[in-house]
């Protein structure tokens, strides 16, 4: 009977602990700030709160004489959130990479089903109907603000490893694409002039590539260009050559066709009406969106994936420092539990000796959460680096350390360190005071 | 060995504590396995045992330029050429575009130069025959269903048909198998007839993606390559030739650094692992040290109560890591079907094994050699009266 019973309390601890925990993966920060609170108002206006302060402060006072112990839960819980934190980084710095690239006011026109501008063909004869579409933006001089452009991929040396080619996206544009894109600018040189064999360079691809500083020569297409100019986008053109669409298109043996059409549109409402009109228009078989979609969408797969491995990383690295929390704190209640039974006997409830256990280990944890996530934030923010994008090519993208990620990791390093503590804890207080005392 | 009993009792004395330790142990190396499995599975490419007697011939400039195929014959005239398949990339989807097909368009002799490609007889011969047919890899059959006989349509992400239609039909009439030690992936693959391919695709243009040339001798792989590429110099195609292993390897490596992103977690992982088995070992002897002087009275010598406890937490490493591995065996093929195909865990080859086992000894050695310097070291008389 007393084994069922003691099984019985076991079993409602684990669902109690499963409760706290989804309720606390969904509690908002203000949530937290009211329960904290809420708690320094028990502790220091309540007896049982001010027997719970002096239990917390004896324990914390000989921390010191168990430092080796302590440090496995502080660096165990650090290892944790830093992995999990700069995992969620590089996904959300890719994210928000490609993200920034499309905005609601401008949209992308390709051949339908083609998902990636690379995949794309649009005839020359269909260009100019989907420049003249109604709601596009004009220019100060009435042009269109359309731009017919050309995505290919070239091989270049990097400079992290010169002896391997990676792939980098020459992207042909047309006249328009700077009032297009006004966030495009350029910090050193000049722009490319139609009809030469011109580039200018985005600085992410600068930065990775050998041999794109302004003025040298390159050899594309069996042809020399020269590099013009750099530019800065702060989105994913950054990782791009630009140069004329009909030169590109030349070089490449293209024709006249282009690969994608990116119009402004004289407002983001005005996105229904042109895409209504394009895909009612008998000549043209195409698919039109946002630029904004377009670019999320091409994020997403990554982000997901990246996602997923961060997370499951970071749950098997948190089960194993759970364990390693509960090791230590079981060896620091053993070695003090003559200590606690005397609180106990002289009057001591088990309330107190239970949340000042808890209290503690999870001043540990949190002290490991601030550790790793600190030390992600100091080495990985802004960290720069870049993967195979879904149009072949490079991607340059920073990792992205966000206030928001950083509190992830906090919320995940007080769980662990929830989980590490309340066992222990429950074991202090149902110590029996009489064995505990004749121990030793 | 004789002291095995003995080394298992002290391990399991203080049962909580041990089985704390232990499940630490399973997380790190279970970890440590998926995450070296895919490490491997990036690397395969490169170190395939198949391969080194082909090269690839690309586009100098671009993977996505064509080269005309007029350099077929070109090619199989460079001495050491022993004989030149092409291919072209097809892009290919089922149904939506989440359900990639990695397809490429093949000439008559591709499956005679990748020898790990196992096709019966019969199913070469139709494959052969057939104009529309396809061969696919048993692992890409065995995710759709797909069984020889099927009519399968496939659409193409850049080339439609003549007749502006992007969904070409084909009818599989071969599923093959692939050998031992060939590169990751190569079951996933759907192949098609180039013949086919460019006669039916709205931009037909004899042209070529890549040429793969088989050498008669891998060591001339350099001077055949080099002889391969001066056949195209000063040309609108200039061409690159590198082997198969340098071609696949600088493909994982664009995808990013994954060896430097598995090495950082596992960094991370490990040092938290040794700080943790290390307290529990410093732990184990601290509370033993009275019997291990009665140990030292009645005879032991310092070196076997050294060796005892750094046997201790080598047992206690390689038990849990061996369980993890085993864990890790068991639910990579778990995970990547749970994930729906998001992430595709490879399972663990005996390379993983091996250098888990050898980490597991080494952690085991690093975390007991201060406890076990600590125990020879031990002065009986002191240690007796509990100073």
């Amino acid at each position: 009977m007393r084994k069922f019973k003691s099984f019985l309390a076991s079993f409602g601890l684990i669902l109690l602990l499963i409760a706290c925990l989804v309720i606390w993966t969904r509690l908002p920060l203000a949530a937290v700030g009211v329960l904290l609170v809420l708690l320094v108002l028990w502790l220091a206006f309540t007896r049982r709160g001010r027997q719970t302060l002096s239990v917390t402060n004896v324990g914390i006072s000989t921390l010191g004489q168990r430092i080796g112990a302590s440090s496995v839960i502080v660096i165990g819980i650090a290892g944790v959130v830093g992995v999990l934190v700069a995992m969620l980084a590089m996904g959300d710095g890719f994210q928000a990479t490609l993200q920034q690239t499309g905005s609601n006011d401008t949209a992308i026109v390709l051949r339908g089903g083609s998902n990636a501008e690379l995949n794309s063909v649009l005839e020359r004869d269909n260009l100019s109907v989907i420049a003249e579409a109604p709601g596009v933006a004009r220019g100060p001089d009435g042009k269109p603000l359309a731009s017919a452009e050309i995505s290919v991929v070239a091989n270049l040396p990097k400079k992290s490893d010169p002896t391997a080619d990676a792939n980098v996206q020459i992207r042909g544009v047309g006249d328009q694409a700077w009032a297009l894109r006004p966030n495009v600018k350029i910090v050193q040189g000049r722009r490319f002039k139609p009809g030469l064999r011109e580039l200018v360079v985005g600085q992410g691809a600068m930065r990775q590539f050998v041999g794109l500083e302004v003025g040298r020569q390159l050899r594309l297409a069996g042809q020399q260009w020269t590099v013009v100019g750099e530019f800065v986008a702060n989105d994913s053109h950054d990782s791009e050559l630009w140069g004329d669409t009909q030169t590109v298109a030349a070089a490449y043996r293209r024709g006249s066709s282009a690969q994608s059409v990116t119009v402004r549109l004289t407002s983001p409402k005005a996105f229904d009406t042109f895409k209504a009109a394009l895909l009612a228009d008998p000549r043209l078989k195409v698919d039109v969106s946002t630029t904004r979609e377009y670019y999320t969408k091409q994020s997403e797969r990554l982000t997901k994936v990246i996602r997923i491995v961060g997370i499951t990383v970071g749950v098997i690295m948190a089960i194993g420092a759970v364990f390693g929390a509960l090791n230590t704190m079981f060896a620091a209640i053993a070695a003090r539990s003559r200590e606690i039974a005397t609180l106990r006997a002289i009057g001591f409830r088990g309330l107190p000796v239970v949340v000042s256990v808890l209290l503690e280990t999870m001043l540990l944890a949190l002290l490991g959460g601030v550790l790793g996530g600190l030390v992600t934030w100091l080495i990985f923010n802004g960290y720069t680096a870049s993967t195979l994008g879904s149009n072949f090519s490079q991607v340059v993208f920073q990792f992205k350390v966000s206030p928001a990620l950083l509190w992830t990791g906090i919320k995940w390093a007080m769980a662990i360190g929830f989980v590490g503590g309340l066992f222990p804890a429950v074991r202090a207080a149902r110590l029996p005071v009489s064995t505990a005392l004749r121990e030793l | 060995m004789k002291y095995l009993h003995l080394i298992w009792a002290t391990l399991f004395r203080h049962k909580t504590r041990t089985f704390l330790t232990l499940v630490s142990i399973i997380m790190a190396f279970l970890l440590f396995g998926m995450l070296d499995a895919v490490r491997t599975a990036f690397d395969s490419g490169s170190k395939s045992l198949h391969g080194v007697d082909r090269l690839v011939t690309t586009s100098r400039y671009s993977i996505i330029q064509s080269l005309p195929k007029a350099l077929q014959t070109r090619i199989a005239g460079v001495p050491g050429v022993r004989d030149v398949a092409y291919a072209n990339w097809f892009g290919g989807m089922y149904q939506e575009p989440k359900n990639f097909v990695f397809s490429y368009a093949v000439s008559e002799n591709y499956l005679d130069i990748y020898p790990e490609i196992q096709l019966s007889p019969a199913q070469r011969k139709a494959f052969d025959d057939t104009r529309i047919g396809a061969v696919i890899g048993e692992a890409l059959a065995r995710k759709y269903g797909w069984k020889v006989g099927d009519k399968i349509p496939l659409q193409s992400t850049i080339f439609p048909q003549k007749n502006g239609d992007k969904t070409w039909p084909f009818d599989i009439v071969g599923i093959f198998t692939v050998a031992k030690g060939a590169a990751n992936g190569m079951d996933q693959l759907f192949l098609l007839h180039w013949k086919y391919f460019d006669e039916a695709n709205a931009y037909a243009s004899h042209a070529v993606g890549w040429y793969v040339d088989r050498l008669q001798d891998p060591q001339q792989a350099d001077r055949v390559g080099k002889a391969i590429d001066a056949l195209s110099a000063n040309s609108d195609h200039e061409t690159k030739t590198q082997t198969e292993q340098a071609f696949s390897a600088s493909f994982a490596k664009q995808l990013g650094d994954i060896g430097l992103i598995v090495g950082a977690i596992m960094g991370a992982v490990f040092f938290t692992l040794i700080l943790l088995t290390g307290n529990t070992m410093a732990q184990a002897v601290r509370e033993r040290t009275s019997e291990l002087a009665v140990m030292k009275t009645i005879g032991f010598s310092s070196a076997s109560v050294l060796g005892m406890v750094l046997a201790e937490s080598v047992l206690l490493l390689l038990l849990g890591g061996v369980l993890g591995l085993g864990l890790a065996a068991v639910l990579a093929p778990v995970v990547t079907k749970g994930s729906g195909g998001m992430v595709n865990l490879p399972p663990m080859g005996a390379g993983s094994w091996a250098l888990g086992i050898g980490l597991m000894t080494l952690i085991g050695l690093v975390v007991g050699a201060l406890p076990a310097w600590r125990a020879m070291r031990l002065n009986i008389v002191d240690a007796l009266a509990g100073r």
